[in-house]
């Protein structure tokens, strides 16, 4: 709002600038005294800006619910963990309680939990901690009612890291069980 | 899969002391007194200064020295010299060296030999090597092959020439199977592969199109197995390199990995995993009966049989953070064996059983190390970011593994049990977890 109005004053005081320009280009012609023109001021706009009212849209912008990307942008399909740990941190719960929500409403979907683990591990000692991290997810979705035959679970170790960083901020997005829709979504 | 192995695709038809023919030298002093030699436990200070002329002999004479030199290089025991100005052409193996030529480039060995071309086109390898201050020769030996089999011919005598100087087993005879790798970090392309050891004839066996990962040698390095991961899930296959035939170890309900062979290729201990937790499992490859041998509800994986075949060592987090223990081959008389702060990983008990090499992580950096079976005298023999996956070369005094910066492309490395000679390893591209073969036969 405050930019648009700047930039409105900016454009009047170069369309006066132009003007006086010409001005003086042309041959002053005798005449009697003239009144000094007042400066120019920059011109604030009457009315302040407001925005068009919304049109509804026939077409929702999401995704459509029930969808992997629903999932994805709505629920969230990633939680993340401590350094060699497997417990489901604090932050992860109501994450892992709306996938659950989710997969108590769309019964069809099946779900694999691709368990990760940061590259501060070395490769088979990942695997078995990127197993843990996945069951535990596995778990929770199941305390939540989830049918336990509709969960696989694997483990990708360090071997399929997000972040290619080498700094803590890199490994705790690595450090991470991501729900993956097999089977089932619209 | 428990029958022995055959000859390798090109054998050497014969290796023989080349004792007779032999009269030309019998003129040479006989003290065997004051001989050269490197002591290998302490790391060689300073390396040997060796002279390898170019074998006589139209065919792959020069070739064959300069694979010696290399391996020899490489050791960190021995420095080649540059000997090309050296007027003595050593033209035959019979006839003894004009020692003084030899001394003046500073050489305390020498290495020369010929190539004699069959009528059948096989080659016959005649090399001595020489004392040159004493003026002795310390060996004598006649290798025959087949003219493509040159460069085992070289790798034999590299081994012959380090046993007699060291008096430790050369591992120059020997395959490196690898984990090659392509590709950006976040979508690394990973594909079995062997090479000889020193990163010669290097093969790629899988397509990449599955994550493929840990591959080891039986006793006979016929065989190896490895692990493959896939979405749907992972397998441990057993592959035959003779005749390319490959099984699985079998189906379980959780992810498989981490294998490795008992010590006379009849089993290979592995990781199944169910429910979240990692327990070890050996299968007996003739019964096709695999038993469950740990039951901790903790992370148990990474099992390695002694050389014996009665113990294993893995590695376990049962007490907080992962650490080392030694059981019995059927799992019994589990005892924790590292002590030190940090987390080990990855145990692999030497082929001499005097050692079990690990990787640690400390103050976070990752270290290669060594300690006694029991746990005492641990020394870290590497630091860097990312250390990993020590695999032992069949003499128990050299290890292969692999590092990675943070630019992410891991490389192959060798490193001596006294963590003097660390060097990059021959093989020229990104790779990770080598598996050092069993001497060749």
């Amino acid at each position: 709002m405050s930019f648009d109005t700047k930039g409105a004053a900016r454009l009047a005081l170069i369309g006066l600038a132009v003007a006086s320009l010409a001005a003086c280009s042309s041959r002053p012609k005798p005449t009697g005294p003239v009144e000094p023109t007042p400066p120019a001021q920059p011109q604030a706009p009457q009315q302040p800006y407001t925005p068009p009212a919304p049109v509804p849209d026939p077409t929702p912008q999401g995704p459509l619910p029930g969808t992997i990307q629903d999932f994805v942008v709505n629920v969230g399909d990633r939680v993340y963990f401590d350094t060699d740990e497997y417990s489901v941190r604090a932050d992860a719960q109501p994450v892992l309680a709306g996938q659950a929500q989710w997969l108590n409403r769309y019964q069809s979907v099946r779900v694999r939990i691709e368990g990760n683990a940061d590259e501060r591990g070395t490769r088979e000692y990942n695997l078995a901690l990127g197993a843990r991290r996945a069951n535990a997810v596995r778990e929770f979705l199941i305390g939540q009612g989830v049918a336990a035959s509709r969960i696989e679970t694997i483990s990708f170790g360090k071997e399929r890291p997000l972040d290619p960083g080498t700094d803590e901020n890199a490994w705790a997005k690595n450090r991470n069980a991501r729900t993956a829709i097999t089977d089932g979504a619209r | 899969m428990t029958q022995r192995k055959h000859r390798l695709a090109m054998p050497l038809l014969a290796m023989s002391l080349a004792l007779a023919g032999f009269a030309a030298t019998a003129a040479l002093p006989g003290v065997a007194a004051a001989q050269i030699e490197i002591d290998i436990d302490k790391g060689a200070v300073k390396p040997m200064p060796v002279a390898i002329p170019a074998f006589a002999g139209a065919q792959r004479g020069a070739d064959i020295a300069q694979v010696i030199s290399g391996n020899l290089e490489r050791s960190g025991l021995f420095q080649p010299l540059n000997v090309g100005g050296v007027t003595d052409k050593l033209a035959d193996v019979n006839v003894q060296p004009r020692f003084p030529d030899w001394q003046a480039t500073g050489a305390q060995a020498l290495i020369n030999g010929q190539v004699t071309v069959g009528a059948d086109g096989s080659l016959r390898v005649d090399f001595r090597l020489w004392d040159t201050f004493s003026q002795q020769q310390l060996l004598g030996l006649q290798f025959t092959s087949t003219a493509e089999n040159w460069r085992r011919v070289a790798h034999k005598i590299s081994d012959a020439v380090y046993e007699r100087l060291t008096g430790e087993k050369g591992y120059f005879d020997t395959r490196v199977a690898f984990v090659a790798e392509s590709g950006p970090k976040l979508a690394r392309v990973k594909r079995l592969g062997i090479m000889d050891q020193d990163g010669a004839n290097p093969q790629y066996i899988t397509d990449g199109s599955s994550i493929v990962m840990t591959p080891r040698f039986s006793a006979t390095s016929q065989e190896l197995t490895y692990m493959a991961l896939r979405p749907t899930g992972s397998s441990i296959y057993l592959l035959n390199l003779q005749t390319n035939r490959q099984e699985t170890v079998g189906r379980f309900p959780g992810m498989v990995f981490a294998p490795r062979f008992s010590p006379d290729g009849k089993k290979v201990a592995f990781s199944v995993e169910k429910g979240g937790n990692s327990d070890i499992y050996v299968l007996d490859l003739r019964t096709r009966q695999s038993t469950r041998i740990t039951t901790d509800p903790a992370i148990d994986t990474s099992p390695s049989f002694s050389p014996d075949g009665t113990k294993i060592v893995f590695n376990s987090d049962r007490g907080g953070q992962a650490q080392l223990y030694v059981m019995n081959a059927d799992g019994s008389g589990v005892r924790r064996i590292s002590y030190g702060g940090g987390r080990y990983t990855t145990p692999v008990w030497s082929p001499r059983g005097d050692y079990i090499a690990f990787t640690k992580q400390t103050g976070g950096q990752f270290h290669i190390g060594v300690m006694k079976t029991d746990g005492g005298d641990e020394r870290l023999l590497t630091t860097s970011y990312l250390d990993e996956g020590p695999t032992w070369a069949p003499n128990g005094r050299v290890l292969m593994f692999f590092r990675e910066g943070s630019a992410g492309n891991p490389r192959l490395w060798t490193v001596d049990i006294t963590g003097r000679i660390l060097r990059p390893a021959a093989y020229p591209g990104a790779a990770s977890d080598p598996a050092w073969s069993p001497l060749l036969d």
